[in-house]
């Protein structure tokens, strides 16, 4: 409830000051049944490595190859994932509910 | 997000000071607002409410879009005296997401055996507390009925502005604790702040039903709009 995401913006403070390129995805929105509420995160390294969830596993994969073209590009964005969307049956958020996570990178 | 305010975040969230995060999802633009900050921000009422629900939203503000993510620290809850109400309130209140610590001197009270997963003090209150760093996100609640115990506890919450202090105890017995505490420079608005009788009217006998009136007196004063505000809305 009140506690989440303890160490994980530790982790991306970390991981920046280390050199790499770090993005944080935060879902900021959810309809329906979604595993994860509003304010969860998940941070996202260059060389890929990620902790955090934004919906307990089953959308992280396309989280993080959005994230890493932020981290690339430094443009934000919006990402929308829900049972409407065929991408969404694609990455399996089966549980019925459609979550958006915006993506942004760190520094 | 900037590293600065990244940095900015995570130094107050390890000194367990809440703070939203405003973003405009649009064009990525972002602040840190600190909750001593609130009262001075454009977006106060919605700040506030936020926080007080410890729940990130979403609102529209001059046809901007913002994102509100609320870090907020995770609540304590001191229970001083280890007594059989206390065997009750620990778990409820682990369940509810609270750190919850029991202190009592008194070995027989305070034995792992009685409290098999709760972290437990067996010091007086001077010894004990300092250390837990008792703050303004933490329930305390005394409940020993030994004033040699409560007291100089009670006199520690004040001093740390727990955003709930309940007492267990009747009217009379509250009037005598409040003389006492009076006697020892307590100031009158900290003594009105101590709930006593302790808990909701919902008529407790047992142990366990005495617990869930206090956990919902504490749930009530961190999620209720503070009374003054309901009145003046």
């Amino acid at each position: 409830m009140l506690n989440r995401d303890e160490d994980i913006l530790k982790a991306a403070e970390d991981w920046q000051k280390a050199g790499h390129g770090v993005a944080l995805a935060t879902v900021v929105e959810t309809w329906g049944s979604a595993p994860r509420p509003a304010g969860s995160s998940l941070v996202i390294n260059d060389e890929g490595t990620f902790l955090g969830s934004v919906s307990g596993g089953c959308v992280e994969g396309a989280v993080v190859t959005e994230a890493l073209d932020v981290i690339s590009s430094g443009q934000p964005r919006m990402l929308e994932f829900g049972v409407a969307d065929e991408t969404a049956w694609n990455v399996g958020l089966s549980c019925g509910g459609t979550i958006r996570v915006f993506v942004e990178k760190v520094g | 997000m900037k590293l600065e305010t990244l940095k900015e975040l995570n130094a107050e969230r390890a000194a367990r000071r809440p703070v939203i995060v405003v973003t405009d999802t649009a064009n990525g633009e972002q602040r840190l607002v600190k909750a001593k900050d609130f009262a001075a921000d454009p977006l106060h009422a919605e700040l506030a409410k936020a926080l007080r629900m410890g729940k990130s939203t979403n609102v529209e503000v001059g046809g901007k879009k913002l994102f509100l993510n609320v870090y907020a620290p995770t609540a304590k809850l001191v229970i001083i005296g280890a007594v059989h109400i206390s065997q009750a309130l620990a778990p409820l209140a682990r369940s509810l997401d609270y750190d919850v610590t029991v202190v009592d001197p008194r070995t027989a009270f305070a034995s792992p055996e009685r409290f098999p997963d709760v972290p437990l003090i067996a010091e007086w209150p001077d010894v004990a507390l300092p250390p837990l760093n008792v703050d303004h996100y933490t329930a305390f609640v005394a409940v020993t009925h030994d004033p040699k115990i409560d007291d100089p506890a009670l006199l520690h919450a004040f001093e740390r502005d727990c955003f709930y202090i309940g007492a267990l105890g009747s009217r009379k017995t509250h009037a005598k604790r409040a003389e006492r505490l009076r006697a020892q420079g307590a100031k009158e608005s900290d003594i009105a702040r101590i709930h006593a009788p302790i808990g909701l009217d919902i008529g407790a006998v047992s142990p366990s039903e005495i617990a869930v009136a206090i956990m919902g007196e504490i749930t009530a004063t961190l999620r209720l709009p503070p009374k003054e505000k309901e009145v003046a809305a």
